[in-house]
């Protein structure tokens, strides 16, 4: 059967490993043009929200020095890039419930592969989202006058941010019994994160008891840098605060996301 | 490779903190270039053996070998030397078959050239090539089943894993895959096969064991296992439980093995199934006994089980079984 020569390629671990991590996220993003209706709901919820608060809230919220537009699309593509990466938790309970993972782990394959090739394909398709929903945004009358280096700036912050809250969810994934409870477990961590922050409205407003939680949190923390570096506005230590935030996160979630993917299956 | 392809010694896993044990001191030799059967009923402890020795879990106590290599100690040279396919066809729904092949070359670190030209190979061979970059989602069970063979055979595994291969499958299905197997064996692949057909271990495998309750309850070729419990079952059916209980006492002689009586059936294990059948006919007909029915059947894997254990093989209760188990037949079920 075997006519052709078994032919083991020579490279160091850390390549083959590298190899492995595209090898999984090309097969994630495979599924992504396979099944197109998941990214086009994944695109139509953000498109949604732009429309909930530009056209049905937006008429009474007023912000100071901007359009509410301009201050409301930096928010969304927080939020967006946050809901992208809740779906590392939906991936991997999916690959666990159908018997992946147990195929991938009595391959000789690197042993983070699996859970590196996830993150990295869901922030692939973070960044498709975050160039689909700027087109969005600028159709509805988004103008930032923070030019592009901080427009680019920006998107880096909250693709590190989303990236780094992904081994988050890569854990809550590993430890639902399938992918629908892995969605529903991420929901109230998303929705005060998301919600309660500066993504929609100035924290200003909020209530005494809910503003600092509402000021201090990440996502607001991340959603005030990456409005400010957008618009070319001050924003104080914001962008420091989230790249600590994302590096915090990164080194415990990660940990805990790979100890959990040891025990399973 | 050495003379054994797996060697197993004393290993036990257990579940849910000690209670329940999935495999329970076992111990075997598996040797280089036959086709070895793991028989037992569900939850008998075979998925679990094929689990350890291909390093998806660890045992909780116990050593095994496979190509030489430790399982737990050196699962990363283990899994070089291993193909694993089985009753769940792990091939990923949202690629198409190429795909998938190629994912597992890759993922076995081979070159892409060589990948790409073995998985056409494997997809010709098995009579897929058809099917090559459709997504698997519209493969039929025993497509899906030989892409998972295909997909463990990508990187020339000199040992290959294949758990309860051919269970709900067709007929012709089975035979397929069946000649398939021997086909590899006669290439020099070492196959270690769990199965609960009787003809499949009888077919394929040289050398059987069987587990119950995750102990070896028998072992040896599959004549000598037949041997030791008669070649034919004679099923005979009265009109009314009464005459099977007054028939049983006539009969029992001639049974080699004690004759199984359930409801209105008497089950006789009998060495010449004419002469026996010829044999019982004429006493009961002398006793004025009326039979409604009356089947020679060859031994099932539940005969095997009643015989060696005196209970049936799907006596299994749910609590009797791993969790692991459990979820792969869910898994099955879906």
């Amino acid at each position: 059967m075997s006519t052709l020569p078994a032919s083991t390629s020579t490279h160091s671990p850390l390549r083959w490993a590298v190899s492995d991590v595209l090898t999984i996220a090309r097969r994630n993003l495979l599924t992504l043009v396979r099944i197109p209706t998941a990214m086009v709901f994944l695109i139509i919820q953000p498109i949604m929200f732009v429309i909930l608060f530009r056209y049905v809230f937006g008429g009474v919220i007023n912000i100071p020095h901007t359009s509410y537009v301009n201050y409301l699309i930096p928010g969304i593509l927080v939020q967006t890039t946050i809901f992208g990466s809740v779906g590392t938790a939906i991936g991997l309970a999916e690959d666990l419930q159908k018997g992946l993972i147990e195929r991938f782990r009595a391959l000789p394959m690197a042993r983070l592969a699996v859970l590196a090739g996830r993150t990295v394909s869901d922030l692939f398709r973070n960044v498709l989202v975050l160039v689909i929903i700027t087109g969005v945004g600028f159709l509805v009358g988004f103008r930032p006058d923070g030019g592009f280096v901080g427009y680019i700036q920006a998107c880096f912050l909250m693709l590190i941010f989303a990236y780094c809250l992904s081994w988050g969810f890569a854990y809550v994934g590993l430890a639902a019994p399938n992918s629908e409870a892995a969605q529903a477990m991420t929901f109230p961590v998303i929705f005060p994160l998301t919600f309660a922050s500066a993504i929609f409205v100035p924290v200003a407003k909020m209530p005494g008891w809910l503003r600092p939680f509402a000021i201090n949190q990440p996502v607001s923390q991340t959603a005030t840098a990456v409005r400010g570096l957008m618009l070319g506005t001050p924003h104080g230590q914001s962008t420091w605060i989230a790249l600590m935030w994302s590096l915090g996160a990164i080194l415990v979630l990660a940990p805990l996301a790979v100890n959990r993917y040891r025990k399973v299956a | 490779m050495p003379e054994y392809a797996v060697e197993v010694f004393n290993l036990v896993r257990t579940y849910s903190d000690g209670k329940v044990r999935a495999l329970d001191d076992v111990s075997l030799q598996v040797p280089t270039g036959q086709v070895f059967g793991l028989l037992g009923p569900n939850g008998s402890g075979k998925t679990t053996m094929i689990r350890i020795l291909s390093t998806i879990l660890s045992p909780s106590s116990g050593k095994a070998t496979v190509a030489g290599f430790d399982v737990v100690k050196q699962p990363n040279q283990v899994r070089r030397h291993i193909g694993l396919a089985g009753q769940n066809a792990t091939v990923d729904e949202n690629l198409t078959g190429f795909e998938n092949l190629r994912m597992v070359g890759l993922l076995n670190h081979l070159n892409k050239a060589y990948v790409v030209a073995k998985s056409h190979q494997l997809l010709d061979d098995f009579g897929l090539s058809d099917a090559a970059h459709r997504t698997t989602t519209t493969y039929s069970g025993g497509m899906r089943r030989r892409l998972d063979l295909a997909a463990a055979l990508v990187a020339n595994p000199p040992i290959l894993f294949l758990d309860e291969p051919t269970t709900g499958l067709d007929p012709q299905s089975r035979q397929d895959l069946w000649a398939i197997i021997e086909h590899l064996v006669e290439g020099g692949t070492t196959v270690l096969l769990t199965t609960q057909y009787l003809d499949e271990a009888d077919r394929l495998a040289k050398q059987l064991v069987v587990l119950d309750h995750g102990k070896i309850i028998a072992e040896g070729t599959s004549a000598q296992l037949k041997a030791q419990m008669g070649t034919t079952v004679l099923a005979l059916t009265f009109a009314s439980t009464d005459d099977a209980l007054r028939a049983k006492p006539l009969l029992a002689d001639l049974s080699t093995h004690p004759a199984n009586i359930e409801g209105t059936v008497i089950e006789l294990t009998v060495e010449d199934g004419p002469r026996v059948t010829a044999d019982a006919l004429r006493r009961i007909d002398a006793a004025t006994i009326s039979l409604s029915g009356l089947a020679l059947r060859e031994p099932s894997l539940d005969d095997v089980f009643l015989s060696l254990t005196g209970h049936r093989a799907d006596d299994v209760t749910e609590s009797d079984v791993a969790p692991d188990e459990r979820r792969e037949r869910r898994r099955a079920h879906a």
